[in-house]
């Protein structure tokens, strides 16, 4: 069953093509990867499922659990149970981790973000009380972002990047909670260009120039992602093969 | 005015939400031009002469007093109008140290004047902290009007916040001035939610004289319906190896205006001073990313305000 579904996505802006016909399925419960190259249209996908300003102009439609999330607002669709980890987090003044981390939770309590914040390897005493603030930086803040999704409980977690801006020693709890987010069912989008993230995922896409150019087993697309996109011989231009896409889902 | 002392005491108290204080905690409250009630501790000094609408006060912290609780005042005036005018001295002697909360109220207010001028004197090693909360009504209706002049001597500190965010000010005019001496630190914040009508001009300056003397300015305004604001913000810097900031950031909603004017000047070459302002709407990454856990945009930008007034 498809928690996602994308149909025909064409995306321009200012004359420029970001997403040109994009249709893909995204099934339920599943760890999904779309890669490709910088500038490959990736996070304008992102944005554009989450609904961000500047992402909603789009033709074709979008279809969460079935039914078209094109005329709904950000709130509108997070509430519908979609939600995003921006690839670069922004920083609050004087909002405590606490109150970030159950901004998007109905039933608040303490436990809940001790739990959040030690899912993302953080000790909750420490933590709780610091402002969401420059005095983070941008990896302590990108996994208290993950910690408040995962106190959210979302159906699906769009993830830009889960892996910029963290260290070496701190990946591992990012690749645990998406694991947990698959054992509870909850689907998610990686969005990435890091071969150890994409083996996180259970099925993949490539996507280059705004157009989807390959999809299947993650094996089966990272050979053709490092094959013929890295290092890049045509510079945002697909080489669509004949059938347009080289692999089935 | 009909009502007794003590009827007036405990209004005043209970629109502050103030409970009954401890004996060790030192405690002023003061009502239009009378003092109504005064417990001080050891080495706290607190003289007060009324004039026809305010109260002159005198306030010492003796040489090498540590006052470990913070001392509480409440001004205030529960009548619709009137006049509060409060001229203050404050001198914390060498080595002292003291934390004052001022808790000012004016619940029911329509045309009221609460006028300040004060003078602090922080000698040689000693700390003062003075936080000032205002606890308006719903509709404004008081001018708020403090001038304050702040010699911070050798090896002191001094800091000061003026909070004003719950009910509309009316007219707001700080103006706070203070000059360091060497390794002397100043700590200046001001957080305030302008309403309605509200008029808010904040002057804030800090004058690094002596060699490594600090200075940090720090304004964060929200302004909604029909506010105004403008904030001066100035740091000399005279002393060699001196450092200063300047933060303003202002948030403005519906028909409000902000203007923020900081002025930096270093007059040598070894000192260091920064500003940084920010005036607009939410800041739209803060606001996509609590849109994206569900929140709408009205709640999402009162936690944004809340986190910044914080």
């Amino acid at each position: 069953m498809n928690i996602l579904e994308l149909k025909n996505v064409t995306l321009i802006k200012e004359g420029r093509s970001l997403l040109n016909d994009i249709t893909m399925d995204i099934w339920d419960g599943y760890v999904h990867a779309i890669v490709g190259p910088n500038g490959a249209g990736k996070s304008t996908l992102a944005h554009t499922i989450m609904g961000l300003g500047g992402y909603r102009d789009f033709s074709g439609d979008i279809l969460f659990k079935g039914k078209s999330i094109k005329n709904l607002s950000i709130d509108e669709r997070a509430r519908l149970g979609l939600t995003l980890v921006f690839q670069e987090p922004a920083r609050f003044e004087g909002l405590t981790v606490s109150k970030f981390v159950l901004a998007g939770v109905k039933e608040k309590s303490k436990s809940l973000v001790d739990k959040a914040l030690e899912m993302v390897g953080f000790d909750p005493s420490k933590y709780r009380e610091r402002s969401v603030d420059k005095t983070l930086s941008g990896g302590e803040r990108k996994r208290i972002e993950l910690a408040s999704v995962y106190a959210m409980h979302p159906e699906l977690v769009l993830m830009d990047e889960p892996d910029s801006g963290i260290d070496i020693d701190a990946i591992k709890y990012i690749f645990d909670i998406i694991q947990e987010f698959k054992k509870e069912g909850i689907s998610v989008i990686l969005v990435t260009h890091s071969p150890e993230v994409l083996k996180q995922s259970d099925h993949a896409f490539l996507i280059c120039g705004g157009q989807l150019v390959d999809k299947g087993e993650v094996g089966k697309v990272f050979e053709y992602f490092s094959g013929k996109c890295s290092p890049c011989k045509h510079v945002g231009k697909p080489e669509l093969e004949k059938s347009n896409l080289r692999g089935q889902q | 005015m009909n009502k007794s002392k003590d009827e007036l005491l405990q209004e005043l108290l209970a629109s502050i939400s103030q409970h009954k204080m401890p004996p060790d905690v030192a405690h002023i409250e003061i009502h239009g031009n009378e003092v109504l009630n005064a417990h001080l501790v050891p080495g706290l000094e607190v003289n007060s002469k009324s004039f026809e609408d305010g109260v002159n006060i005198n306030i010492r912290v003796i040489k090498d007093t540590k006052i470990k609780n913070p001392v509480r005042f409440c001004f205030g005036l529960i009548p619709e109008n009137g006049i509060q005018k409060l001229n203050i001295n404050t001198v914390i002697e060498e080595n002292a140290s003291a934390t004052f909360i001022a808790s000012c109220t004016f619940p029911n207010a329509k045309n009221i004047q609460h006028l300040m001028d004060a003078t602090i004197t922080i000698e040689k090693g000693a700390s003062f902290s003075y936080f000032e909360r205002h606890i308006h009504g719903p509709e404004g209706g008081v001018t708020i009007a403090p001038v304050t002049k702040v010699f911070v001597k050798e090896n002191s500190r001094y800091s000061t916040e003026f909070e004003l965010i719950k009910g509309a000010a009316g007219i707001i005019e700080l103006d706070y001035e203070a000059e360091c001496e060497k390794d002397a630190v100043v700590d200046m914040k001001t957080r305030i939610f302008g309403r309605l009508k509200d008029k808010i001009h904040i002057k804030e300056a800090a004058h690094l004289k002596g060699e490594n003397s600090v200075g940090v300015l720090t304004s964060h305004i929200a302004l909604k319906d029909e506010a105004n604001a403008i904030v001066e913000n100035e740091i000399i810097a005279d002393g060699a190896f001196a450092r200063g900031h300047v933060d303003c950031k202002e948030i403005v909603q519906d028909n409000a205006r902000a203007r923020a004017i900081p002025i930096v000047q270093v007059n040598d070459h070894r000192a260091h001073v920064t500003h940084e302002a920010a005036i607009g709407s939410v800041d739209s990454k803060q606001l996509e990313t609590l849109l994206s856990r569900g929140l709408t945009e009205n709640e999402a930008t009162e936690l944004i305000i809340q986190g910044l007034l914080k």
